[in-house]
């Protein structure tokens, strides 16, 4: 059955985008996105190291050809900074995706819903394909979208806090409102939280500390992928009725006389 | 003249362009960006680029992150 996932111009067979944060060493970085079986990997921008010889950046370390990149906005604080790294990732990295992230408070990491929406419209008309880090807000993600952002990201927890999906509730609200792809994004802790994520309906997920921070990445990033694929077939198949009571599972009828009167 | 340069101050000639100030610097071309004043300089204009006292250049990359 097909089931690729679409947002903008771009199509996608895996539900799975990966972070390149936190790993413990670039190998294990690769080998992790490979076991993830991501398509699209996030990367930060930022100052080059001009005291660095080798002048190796990022994209030295990942396969173009293997992977889409969908460069993010994190460190920004205002519109105005999101706007500038969105051109400047443009054109380091020739590709019109952009992941806004604008950032409210240092400790919990949640967006600024009102500076988010206001780079978001800005990059829309700038001709980017954005995808915004929003909060679990149901308002903020239509809100988004009705700016023209290709897919809405609201958070499970908070970046990095590997709580899981906070409130399954609110996502679902956005996933039946959303007319764009929802994508969880941040939060996410191990496998049972993916999906439980993907159970919900919500077309991808977005991780990185949950694979990167795990005892092991790369088997940490199997699971992952497993769970991501096995959320989606569970949400597709349609699960059954929660029922208070017990309904049996073995017919009632012609059951053997497993009884005898005792005489005295 | 002075420029800064990713928060660090860089005393240049007159006439100096963005192209040879990054020659300069050693920096490597492929998969950075470069602002000048908050306006990104593209690739095919970085040459052409005459730098002026007081600039203000942002020299970025992609780096590890979620």
């Amino acid at each position: 059955m097909n089931d690729q996932l679409h947002i903008g111009k771009y199509t996608f067979d895996s539900r799975l985008f990966v972070g390149t944060g936190k790993y413990p060493s670039i190998p294990i970085m690769q080998a992790a996105h490979a076991a993830s079986g991501a398509q699209v990997l996030t990367i930060a921008i930022r100052r080059i190291h001009l005291d660095d010889p080798s002048g190796k950046t990022m994209i030295d370390y990942l396969d173009r050809s293997a992977y889409t990149l969908l460069p993010n906005t994190a460190g920004c604080y205002t519109a105005k900074e999101a706007v500038l790294t969105a051109k400047l990732a443009r054109e380091a990295l020739n590709t019109d995706l952009i992941k806004v992230e604008v950032i409210g408070d240092p400790d919990t990491l949640y967006p600024d819903t009102r500076e988010t929406i206001v780079a978001a419209q800005e990059l829309v008309r700038l001709g980017f394909t954005v995808l915004p880090y929003i909060g679990d807000d149901p308002v903020a993600c239509k809100q988004l979208e009705e700016v023209g952002c290709a897919a809405v990201m609201p958070l499970a927890a908070p970046i990095g806090s590997g709580l899981g999906i906070c409130n399954p509730h609110s996502i679902a609200i956005i996933k039946e409102r959303a007319n764009v792809p929802v994508i969880v994004d941040a939060g996410v802790g191990t496998a049972s939280d993916a999906a439980l994520a993907m159970e919900l309906g919500v077309d991808a997920l977005l991780m990185n500390t949950g694979i990167a921070a795990a005892r092991d990445p790369v088997a940490m990033a199997r699971a992952m992928n497993y769970a991501t694929q096995a959320g989606r077939i569970a949400f597709l198949a349609g699960r059954m009725e929660k029922k208070r009571y017990a309904n049996a599972s073995s017919p009632t009828s012609g059951l053997i006389a497993t009884r005898q009167e005792s005489s005295s | 003249m002075n420029v800064d340069v990713n928060g660090v101050t860089h005393e240049i000639e007159a006439g100096t362009t963005l192209g040879e100030l990054i020659a300069r610097l050693g920096v490597r071309r492929e998969g950075i960006a470069v602002a000048r004043n908050d306006d990104v300089v593209a690739c095919g204009a970085v040459d052409a680029t005459a730098l002026c006292d007081g600039d203000t250049i942002e020299i970025i990359a992609a780096v590890a992150g979620g």
